[in-house]
């Protein structure tokens, strides 16, 4: 033979993989997840980024899925899997006429030929943002699309820094809309903006309340208080758990909003209806979202660090995190289940 | 409408008796009036003859046009890959490839020899004839249940031809394997060598053009000659026609055709339109409708001058061939937003070509700095090219005059 046998599998198989056997091997990213010696393999879990407005939320996902894949396939391949044929000897050689074995590399699995390894990923994105609106925005990849199922029943609380400015309407409520109205903004002062503020916590408070559907006089309820984890757990309309202003110069002004099952649109309208309460206006100029659930400002990666190695990081760094916080709401929610399972085990 | 159901014997006697008429009307036209007017059957007989044989004529002519448009579009099947052909799949040419595979020597063999019985002894030769490996799939929706038994394709492979890319692209699976590297592939890869692209291009442009394959070699060997009768350099050439790989499959009308569309419209001289085409020379192979429109958006929505235009394409002209609606965007931020006039546009073309993204980024922080000032004329100016150009370190230490990490933290708060 002229070359040793690189693998010891092929050797066993000689001769001819038949086209259907070809055809049908079809490399999905399942097949592939699990590391070969040598090969990248696909990274799994939770990681945030940060969205810059103007862009849409599923131009970000396909952004970082686009680099994943890339670097993907840029890893170094494994040598060429070697097969053996039985050729016809050659005539100059004098040897006897007949059929050599040789070793030859399959060219059907040639990188050239085969195409990219990877060319689906699954990226998942979480909580949305829309296109005006930046912030921290989750993403999972790879099995890390179960946890966004999860968290999605975690009904976790948001964060946002909304940017105001008083004295104007628009039509879509921010400050690129088309200009419907004017007012003036002189008489508006931090206190009476405050004051509105409170009145918008308490309402949305006892929204809270109503929606949790919790009984507030008994132990379960006071246990959950303890936790902070009395929220709607179901669906519920956009509710507000606290908004404070953080700055305040006029005709600006900027708010820090808490809040579950928000829209970005909602908290635009809030802003809007702020400005009524005032008697003037206001358009917001700002959505940005600053956390989401475990995910700070400081966990999320900038555009210029979508690459593999920084999101591999990013999931490993937040993993636990992620775990912790799914525990303490899920087996919160879940106590139950699992008592009743504990009374028939005992009962057999 | 009658008369023309009736036989073609009838025809012809009118045709004879229409020669007579139609000399008379030629001796005067007055006489011929009034033999219209005198002998109304015969002047309206005279007329038809004298339409039929054209009626006749035309339609030849027309049919004979179809024909030929028909066999140059089937010619053109391989020429010029951007013509709408009729979809034929891909399978049914794939029977053709059995000639350069070993199993049809297998098969012939067979059809030589009158079938023997099966305990009949065989010589060693016929035995070594003789493969074992199943038969190749008649169809295939890939190539790569042939590159192991195609020399071509093999050959093809070592080149650097992504084949699994080839595949994707109409008829060009078929074409590959109807072509046998001996005969038709090495000396279009000669050739290519000899116009000057480069050994390690060859493989990414046959990805690119695999249809090059199939073309005939005298006409590219005629569209180079045009190319150098048009005084452009060997080296310009090489450059032209690796960096756009369909250029040698435009005939040399169509060529012709395009060079005048961009010293035309752009108001070019002769030297800077070859200019142009060799600094960008997709845009001759790209399409011209993208490349007019631009040219309006330009004119008309961004209000340039037609020689700032003239300026800007010459400059840059990737901005011929931009998308559109990324064009207006980036020139409403730029104009609107920073308020940069056109002559500093004009100035500095190459921010069109940035992502917007970018420009706005940048903008902001040096805006959050105090530093966003773009006229030449005032202090501590700062030039669009590297507002834009510049790698983000080298923009945050010598333009913001700030550290890369004040960058990032300023980037999370937009």
């Amino acid at each position: 033979m002229p070359s040793p046998p690189p693998r010891k599998q092929a050797a066993g198989r000689s001769g001819w993989h038949g086209p259907e056997r070809l055809g049908t091997a079809r490399y999905s990213s399942v097949q592939l997840g699990t590391a070969r010696h040598g090969m990248a393999s696909i990274p799994a879990g939770l990681f945030a980024v940060y969205k810059p407005p103007g862009v849409s939320w599923c131009r970000v996902r396909d952004a970082v899925r686009a680099r994943l894949l890339r670097e993907l396939n840029e890893a170094p391949e494994p040598p060429p899997r070697q097969r053996i044929r039985f050729l016809p000897a050659a005539p100059g050689a004098g040897g006897e006429p007949g059929l050599v074995p040789t070793w030859v590399p399959v060219l059907a699995e040639h990188p050239l030929v085969r195409g990219p390894r990877f060319t689906q990923l699954k990226v998942g994105a979480g909580d949305r943002l829309d296109v005006k609106a930046s912030g921290v925005f989750v993403l999972g990849v790879g099995h890390g699309n179960k946890l966004l199922t999860d968290r999605y029943h975690c009904h976790l609380t948001k964060v946002y820094t909304v940017g105001g400015l008083f004295g104007k309407v628009t039509e879509d409520f921010s400050d690129t809309g088309k200009l419907v109205e004017k007012a003036t903004f002189d008489h508006i002062t931090r206190e009476k903006l405050e004051r509105i503020l409170a009145v918008i916590q308490g309402t949305n408070h006892k929204a809270l309340l109503l929606h949790s559907n919790i009984d507030m006089k008994t132990q379960e309820a006071y246990e959950l208080a303890v936790n902070g984890l009395i929220r709607p757990m179901g669906k519920s309309p956009p509710i507000i758990t606290a908004i404070r202003c953080l700055q305040f110069a006029l005709p600006e002004f900027q708010l820090e909003i808490y809040c579950v099952h928000e829209t970005q649109q909602y908290l635009r309208k809030i802003v809007h209806e702020i400005g009524l309460e005032l008697k003037s206006c206001a358009v917001c100029t700002q959505v940005r979202r600053i956390r989401d659930g475990v995910f700070t400002l400081d966990d999320a990666l900038l555009r210029t660090q979508w690459n593999l190695q920084s999101i591999r990081n990013a999931i490993s760094d937040c993993q636990l995190k992620v775990r912790e916080e799914l525990e303490k709401t899920l087996g919160h929610q879940d106590k139950s289940v699992p008592k009743m399972a504990h009374n028939n085990v005992a009962a057999r | 409408m009658a008369l023309w159901a009736r036989p073609a014997a009838r025809c012809c006697c009118w045709l004879q008796r229409a020669r007579l008429a139609a000399l008379q009307r030629l001796r005067s036209s007055s006489e011929a009036v009034q033999a219209r007017q005198g002998a109304a059957p015969l002047a309206l007989l005279a007329s038809r003859r004298g339409f039929l044989p054209w009626g006749w004529q035309a339609y030849r002519h027309v049919a004979v046009e179809n024909c030929s448009q028909a066999a140059s579009a089937q010619d053109g099947s391989s020429s010029s890959p951007e013509s709408s052909l009729l979809p034929v799949k891909q399978e049914q040419a794939k029977p053709e490839t059995v000639p350069d595979l070993n199993t049809e020597i297998l098969c012939e063999d067979w059809d030589d020899v009158p079938p023997s019985s099966a305990l009949e002894e065989i010589s060693e030769e016929e035995a070594v004839q003789i493969l074992a490996d199943p038969p190749l799939p008649l169809q295939s929706s890939t190539l790569r249940d042939y590159v192991d038994h195609s020399e071509t394709l093999t050959k093809l492979v070592q080149l650097g031809v992504d084949l699994s890319q080839v595949e994707k692209r109409q008829k060009a699976g078929q074409l590959l394997l109807t072509l046998d590297f001996e005969k038709d592939i090495k000396k279009i890869l000669l050739f290519l060598k000899d116009v000057g692209v480069e050994d390690s291009q060859l493989g990414l442009f046959l990805t690119k053009n695999p249809y090059i394959l199939g073309e005939d070699l005298e006409a590219l060997e005629t569209r180079v000659a045009y190319l150098k009768s048009k005084k452009f350099g060997n080296a310009e050439i090489a450059q032209m026609v690796s960096r756009a790989p369909y250029l040698l499959l435009f005939s040399v009308e169509r060529l012709d055709n395009r060079l005048g569309f961009f010293k035309n419209e752009l108001g070019l001289s002769v030297k800077k339109t070859k200019d142009l085409v060799i600094r960008l020379p997709r845009l001759l192979t790209g399409k011209l409708e993208p490349v007019k429109e631009n040219l309006q958006v330009c004119q008309i929505e961004f209000g340039f001058q037609r020689n700032e235009i003239q300026q800007i394409a010459y400059k840059t002209p990737k901005i011929l061939t931009a998308s559109r609606k990324r064009l207006r965007q980036t020139f409403d931020y730029l104009h609107n937003i920073m308020g940069i006039p056109h002559h500093m546009l004009t100035r500095f073309p190459q921010v069109f070509n940035a992502k917007l993204l970018r420009i706005k980024e940048r903008h902001k922080f040096l805006i959050f700095l105090g530093r966003a000032q773009y006229d030449p004329a005032k202090p501590s100016y700062i030039s669009l090219d590297q507002l834009v150009s510049l790698p983000d370190e080298v923009f945050c230490t010598e333009i913001a005059k700030a550290s890369i990490q004040d960058f990032e933290k300023f980037l999370k708060t937009i």
